[in-house]
Parts: C-alpha cells; structure tokens; sequence
C-alpha cells in the first residue's frame, strides 16, 4: 500500500514538472543563455557517439540483411531497407538511447548534486523558479537538439548501409542511394522527425525530475542517476512502440 | 536606472517598519513521520535578532524554512512582512523571498560559479545582466566580510569559514529585510566561528536587519547578546557593565517540538526551568 501510494506521488510530481516545464516556455523570465549552453552540451556532446552508433547501426543492418536478400535475389534491396529501418526506427531509437546515456545521467546527477548541496533551496530562497533556470532550458534543449542528432543519426546510418554495400557486396552506388531515397514516404520522414522530438523530453524530463528529487546525499545522487537512466529508456522505447501505432494508423501502413 | 535598491535605503526602510511584526508563527505544526513543530507561536518585530536554541532534531532549521516558504506547514498560519504565506504558490513566494537573505547550514554556493558570480547571483537575476554598478555592489558586499581578493576564485578553492562569509556576502548583497542564518559558525573552528559572528553583530548593530539565527554553540549566542559592533573602531567590542545599550537580541529554546523559553539573556539566566539549566550548563 505504502509502495502503491509513492509511486503514484512519483508519478504525480513527474507531471507537475514535466508540465510546469512546458508551461515555463510561454513565462518570463527567459533564460536564452542557460538554453544555448545546454544545447551545446545535449547536441554538440552526443555527436561523436550519434555518429558512431549510427554508421555502425546502418552498417550492421546492410551485412545481417544482406543474406537473407540474397536468398530472393533481391540484393538490390538493401538501400530500401536500411533507409526505412534507419529513419523510422533505429535512427531515433538509437539516438534516443545513447542520448539518455549520457545527458538523463547527467542531468539527474548535476541537479542531484545541487539538491543535496541545498543548492535548488538556495535558489528558491533567492527567487529563482529552479524550474524555469535549470529544467526547462534543458528540455526545450533535449528536444531541439534531438531532432537534428536523429537526422544525423539517420544519413550516417545509411552510408554506415553503403560502405558494406559497395565495399562488401559490390552494390551500385547509384543503386544504392536511389533505393534509399525513394523507399522514403511522407509519413517515414514524419514518424522519423516526430518521434526525436517526443524523446528528447522524455530524456530531459526524466532526468531532471531524478535529480530535482534526490535526497540522501552521496549515495542518492547515485541512486537518481541509475534511476534516470533506467526509467528514460524504458519510457523511451515503451513510447516508440505506442507511437508507432498510432502513426501507422494514421498514415495507413 | 535599474530596479536594484541603493544601499542606503535599508536602515529608512527598518525604520518605517519600526515596532512592526516582521514574522509571525501562530500555532503552526508541521510532521514528517513524526510531530517535529507542534503550536509554536512567536513574534519578531522590526530590528530584532532571535538566537533559535535547542538540541538537534527539535526543529529549529524548519522553522527558517518554513519563514521561506520552502515548506508548508500542516497547520497554523505564518505572517512574513504583512503577507500570509502559508496559502501563497510557490511563483508568489519569489517575490517575497527577494526581501530575505538566508545564509545556509553549509552555504550552498553554486560551486561551478565564481564568488563574484554567486554574490551577485540575485542580482543578475533581477537585472538580467551584469553591470558596473552590480560589480560595485559585490565588491561592498565583499568587502563587508572582508574577502574582496577571493573574487575570482571558486567555492572550492575556499575554506569552510571563508565559504560561509561569502554566504553571508550574498544573503546581504540586496540588503534584505529579514537575514536568515541558519547555524553560521557549525563545524568551525573557534576563531573563525567568533570572526563570523563579529560579521552577524556588524549586519545587526549597522543595518538593524531582523535576524533570525540558528545555532548550537551557546558560546556564540551570549557573545552576540553582550557585544555591540564599534564603527569606530571597526570592530566587535563587549557591553560595558551598566550599559543601558539595547542590542535587540532574544532567545527563543526549543524541546520536543514546543517553545520553552522567549526572552532576553537576562530571562534566560535567571530561568528556574530545570531542562533550561542543563542546557545551560
């Protein structure tokens, strides 16, 4: 009973910040500096890993498929399916991984820090909303730079796919890129670019949410950090599949 | 030109208050898993320092937050400056919370900010920007504590002492209508905690700030209610025996969750009380 009622509590000031984070972007006072220095931090910071996992995710895709394409003769193929499973689905999945790695972490372990140094009360006692200063900068950040790092994501995947087309299965170039291309509809390109934008603000939520709420000291930070990152990738992949579904009604898969 | 108020205005702006209730606690209770504040009620007027006293555990850190609103009570009702705070929201609190220092237990600096960049924090804030006249005001708030030449430096390049009187440098910098301090000289050694609260007897004796201050070492409340703070000389001296000096300095002892004790030094030597003496003692 005890455990039911604190995860509905938890569930409860989730929402209130999650929604006093969105509410914070039409209230003054603006913090534009706090906001470009976290975008810097979300999007510069995760490229190197983005473009990793990206070209490394296309490349796997374009050599595990290769085979079975093959046994059907449709080799040629590749293109298509590497450009459709990267933008509809592992670009922002992956993306969306890799980022609440490194940034829900982060956050939830700064904010958590600050929580327990009384540094958020030193805050409030001074007048400054801790929701508006330091979490809504960093989820209309999240959201922002998750969308550029999806379609970053996306092309290097699919030369990750062409590097294993051309090199190891001796695919045309052009065959390759236009398969790619023309493979892609509207709702793709859509669900592609939609999905990024819902992740980035379960990962910042989440994390700041972790880190606005930690308590204990040492071994809370800790405890939030580990927290953040299990909850956002859960979330993140349990909201995936739910937006799938939904897009796939809409655009009439 | 900005919306900073001039240093000077401070000690006028006491004195229109003068005689007023600056915080009011009317029977607020407040638990956790268990009863910490039960009915307590007290006062403090304009000008006035209240020394909270008690052993840990009794609540006194509470009722610092609880004046700033960074907890609600469960029952009761809280005056602060005219307003009744304990049914304001949090986005009303921070505007009254503008007109209140707060030094904390350990001073909760911003520890990736410089201590130019944490003194003038709330002023930052309030402008939006850092301008000459914002960097005036850190180098007086600096300079009041004594520590112009750590403006560049970061808090972790300070020691305890030093990090809690630039806590007091920022609490000051907007010269507030009420200074919290909540146990300034805890976990210092005896010189620098006597050096902090040389500081607390200068910001009581030359602004009249009404103080409420939490503390365990009764060795530095009695030092605050026997010493005044000499501009002259530029430093804390004792009341003269016979004085009729009036430091505006009470106590107020907290026991299980209850007031025991509200009075002055006198009151409170003079107490029959047989749980105030061993405290005492």
């Amino acid at each position: 009973m005890e455990l039911a009622k604190e995860n509905v509590e938890a569930v409860q000031d989730y929402s209130l910040l999650a929604g006093r984070s969105l509410s914070n972007i039409f209230a003054q006072p603006r913090y534009f500096a706090d906001t470009l220095l976290q975008a810097d931090s979300v999007g510069v910071g995760s490229l190197p890993i983005v473009i990793l996992t990206g070209f490394f995710t296309g490349a796997v895709l374009a050599l595990q498929t290769s085979s079975t394409l093959q046994q059907f003769g449709s080799l040629s193929l590749t293109g298509k399916l590497v450009s459709l499973s990267m933008v509809r689905e592992l670009g922002p999945v992956l993306t969306g991984l890799m980022v609440a790695g490194r940034n829900a972490t982060g956050m939830a372990s700064e904010l958590g820090s600050m929580k327990v140094s009384e540094q958020i009360d030193a805050m409030r006692a001074m007048g400054v909303d801790p929701t508006k200063k330091l979490v809504t900068p960093r989820v209309i950040a999240s959201v922002v730079m998750m969308f550029f790092l999806s379609i970053i994501s996306d092309l290097v995947g699919l030369a990750g796919g062409f590097v294993i087309s051309y090199f190891l299965l001796g695919l045309d170039p052009s065959q390759y890129w236009t398969t790619a291309y023309q493979a892609l509809r509207f709702g793709d390109v859509f669900m592609g670019l939609g999905k990024p934008v819902v992740f980035g603000f379960i990962i910042a939520s989440i994390g700041c949410y972790y880190g606005m709420s930690a308590k204990g000291g040492t071994q809370g930070v800790g405890r939030a950090t580990k927290q953040s990152m299990v909850a956002a990738s859960v979330l993140l992949i349990v909201s995936d599949f739910f937006m799938t579904r939904l897009l796939m009604g809409f655009f009439q898969y | 030109m900005s919306s900073l108020a001039p240093p000077a205005e401070q000690p006028q702006l006491s004195a229109s208050r003068s005689g007023e209730c600056i915080i009011r606690f009317e029977n607020v209770a407040i638990a956790f898993e268990h009863p910490v504040l039960e009915g307590i009620s007290f006062q403090l007027p304009c000008g006035e320092t209240k020394i909270l006293l008690g052993t840990a555990g009794t609540g006194k850190t509470l009722i610092l937050k609880l004046v700033l609103g960074l907890l609600k009570p469960d029952a009761g009702r809280i005056t602060v400056l005219d307003e009744e705070i304990t049914q304001m929201r949090e986005e009303e609190l921070f505007a009254l919370r503008r007109n209140i220092g707060m030094v904390f237990q350990e001073s909760a600096l911003f520890d990736s900010l410089t201590v130019e960049e944490n003194v003038a924090y709330r002023l930052i804030e309030e402008t939006g920007r850092f301008t000459d006249e914002i960097r005036a005001r850190v180098l007086e708030a600096l300079r009041f504590v004594e520590l112009e030449h750590t403006i560049d430096l970061f808090p972790a390049e300070l020691s305890g002492g030093m990090r809690r009187r630039v806590a007091i440098a920022r609490a000051i910098i907007t010269h507030p209508e009420i200074l919290l301090y909540d146990s300034p000289t805890g976990g210092l050694d005896p010189v620098t905690s006597n050096t902090i609260i040389e500081l607390v007897v200068k910001q009581r004796d030359v602004y009249q700030t009404s103080s409420l201050l939490v503390t365990n070492r009764l060795q530095d409340a009695f030092t605050m209610a026997s010493h005044y703070f000499d501009r002259e000389q530029n430093k804390m001296l004792p009341v003269p025996d016979g004085s009729t000096r009036d430091l505006n300095t009470k106590f107020l002892i907290l026991r299980d969750g209850k007031i025991i004790f509200d009075g002055t030094a006198a009151e409170l030597l003079r107490s029959t009380d047989p749980y105030i003496r061993e405290y005492l003692s």
